[in-house]
């Protein structure tokens, strides 16, 4: 690659090396869903082989998509905000690209060694423990890049994305290191320092707090620039936006006991849980008001710029799935929805419609930024693939809801002498036509990642192009 | 003092924390810093004005419409 059109102060290679892997990344993930979605409708496409079956591909799936996808755009968007708005480059040039290759090695070791069945069996820490220490390391150097880089800033304000950057950053590296605390045995196996209820509650701590400093606060921090930078705008309250850090951070810790209700967690814990998501409510909703409201006076501009349209919907999306888990969380809601399709409809209301679509939105301003340009290849790619994600996302999340609410309702109907009106098989005969209709949402969502990767291609090569000539015409 | 009313003492302490964070973001005297800190995403507009087609578009980033409407005085 030419170097004709680096930037003089910030380092843009990294940021161009998270944001192509965010679009690899983010194609390959998906596209592992859909084949679990088609496993789920025809049971044969298992294979019979022990590396492709279910239970190893769908860790292998939620890997990828959160840590790899989700993972890759947060280091390039981070990356790339902290700089232009602290107006000073990155810390150290070497560690950031350790920070890169780490990265990428942790993912392919994930990509190896989940199909062959090694798991610590805790969701979204399934990786073994050698793997554990490796992103471990990788993360502790990528905390020192941002904070030290947020050091040297030559402005006078901590802007608000940063601290929501900053915020994911050491939260997650102390879930991490806690939660996968474990006693090694063997080179691919370690067994948990905790045990039984301990256990299932520092995982669980672990879990929610992943979806609320992983996939909230640092997505977060990407609404916060992106938002404005896209609609021209600051955002519509500064102070709204540190009250909203500050509530968010205090309560979304608590909320874990609510992925373990009517289990051996003891009863207060479980209430406990429940009280703090209901009133995790307000400050998601602050925010994406905050978010909302940034647009008043520009939108007329959603007709005609996809990306911003991505960002907004991207809000939307945030705002109802922000209303549907605190309800989830009830514990009568619960009873219903728990262990039922309605959660894999609720998580992915929230993965496919906030943290993709935002960080769609956020690429597609980035992208070209970060390679000489102003603008994508082409514009009207950017609405077809808006289109294709929206109605993705509408048609997994509303098979998931009748599926969820029908899974429920069987399981728990009672004949008048006390036995179950159903078998558990009937139930699953009956998800059938759901489990189809999610599997074409999900191909509505590859189909998008792949224009979407040509957008980019044609994007980069047009760069190269203009570098290449660049010497001649001056 | 045992475990519980520890507890409690912290809990009071965090809400009387997050009320002082409220009232320290709404005090009138930080509203031009905030306005400052407000900008930062527009402070270093170097993008470079390339040939692209939609480059031309009309731009209605004025100053005007870049002070933040949420934030009364």
């Amino acid at each position: 690659m030419s170097t004709a059109l680096e930037h003089p102060t910030y380092n843009y290679k990294v940021v161009r090396q998270f944001a192509i892997m965010t679009v690899v990344w983010g194609i390959v993930g998906m596209t592992f869903g859909v084949i679990l979605a088609s496993q789920l409708v025809w049971p044969q496409l298992n294979l019979g082989i022990p590396w492709t079956s279910f239970g190893r591909l769908r860790p292998l799936h939620t890997n990828l998509v959160i840590f790899a996808f989700g993972g890759s755009a947060l280091f390039a968007t981070s990356y790339y905000v902290v700089q232009r708005t602290c107006q000073t480059r990155l810390f150290s040039d070497r560690l950031a690209a350790f920070t890169f290759w780490g990265w990428q090695a942790v993912i392919l070791s994930a990509i190896v060694s989940l199909p062959m069945g090694f798991t610590s069996t805790k969701e979204y820490a399934e990786l073994e423990w050698p793997i554990d220490i490796l992103i471990a390391i990788v993360w502790v150097s990528y905390a020192a890049v941002f904070l030290m880089t947020i050091k040297k800033r030559t402005t006078s304000h901590i802007y608000v994305a940063n601290w929501f950057f900053a915020a994911f950053i050491l939260t997650v590296a102390v879930l991490h290191i806690v939660n996968n605390a474990a006693i090694p045995v063997s080179p691919m196996y370690a067994t948990s320092i905790y045990a039984g209820a301990v256990d299932a509650m520092v995982q669980w701590w672990y879990g929610h707090n992943a979806v609320g400093f992983f996939l909230t606060a640092g997505f977060l921090g990407m609404m916060y620039y992106f938002v404005p930078k896209q609609a021209e705008r600051p955002i519509y309250s500064y102070r709204l936006s540190i009250v909203h850090f500050w509530a968010l951070i205090m309560i979304y810790m608590w909320a874990g006991p609510h992925h373990l209700h009517y289990t051996a967690l003891p009863n207060w814990a479980q209430s406990l849980g429940m009280v703090m998501s209901i009133i995790l409510l307000a400050p998601s909703w602050g925010g994406m008001i905050n978010g909302m409201m940034t647009l008043s006076g520009a939108w007329h501009k959603l007709r005609t710029d996809p990306t911003l349209r991505f960002l907004v919907v991207a809000l939307s999306f945030y705002g109802m799935s922000t209303f549907e888990g605190p309800m989830m969380a009830i514990k009568t809601v619960n009873a219903l929805s728990h262990y039922t399709d309605w959660t894999i409809g609720h998580v992915h209301s929230g993965a496919l419609g906030w943290v993709a679509m935002i960080t769609i939105g956020s690429m597609y301003h980035l992208i070209p930024r970060v390679f000489g340009r102003t603008e994508m290849h082409s514009v009207n790619l950017i609405a077809v693939h808006f289109w294709l994600a929206t109605i993705g996302t509408v048609l997994y999340i509303a098979s998931m809801w009748v599926n969820g609410i029908l899974q429920g309702l069987m399981w728990r109907a009672i004949n008048p002498d006390g036995t179950l009106m159903y078998t558990f098989v009937e139930a699953v005969e009956a998800s059938a036509p759901g489990y189809f209709v999610r599997l074409i949402g999900g191909l509505f969502w590859v189909t998008g990642m792949l224009i979407m990767a040509f957008n980019v291609y044609m994007t980069v090569k047009r760069r190269e192009a203009i570098s290449h000539s660049a010497p001649q015409a001056a | 003092m045992d475990t519980g009313t520890f507890r409690g003492l912290m809990t009071l302490i965090l809400i009387f924390a997050f009320i002082g964070i409220a009232l320290w973001a709404y005090s009138k005297r930080r509203k031009p810093d905030f306005d400052e800190a407000a900008n930062l995403p527009f402070a270093d507009d170097d993008e470079q004005p390339t040939s692209d087609e939609h480059a031309s578009r009309e731009s209605d980033s004025d100053a005007h419409s870049r002070q933040d409407r949420g934030d009364k005085k």
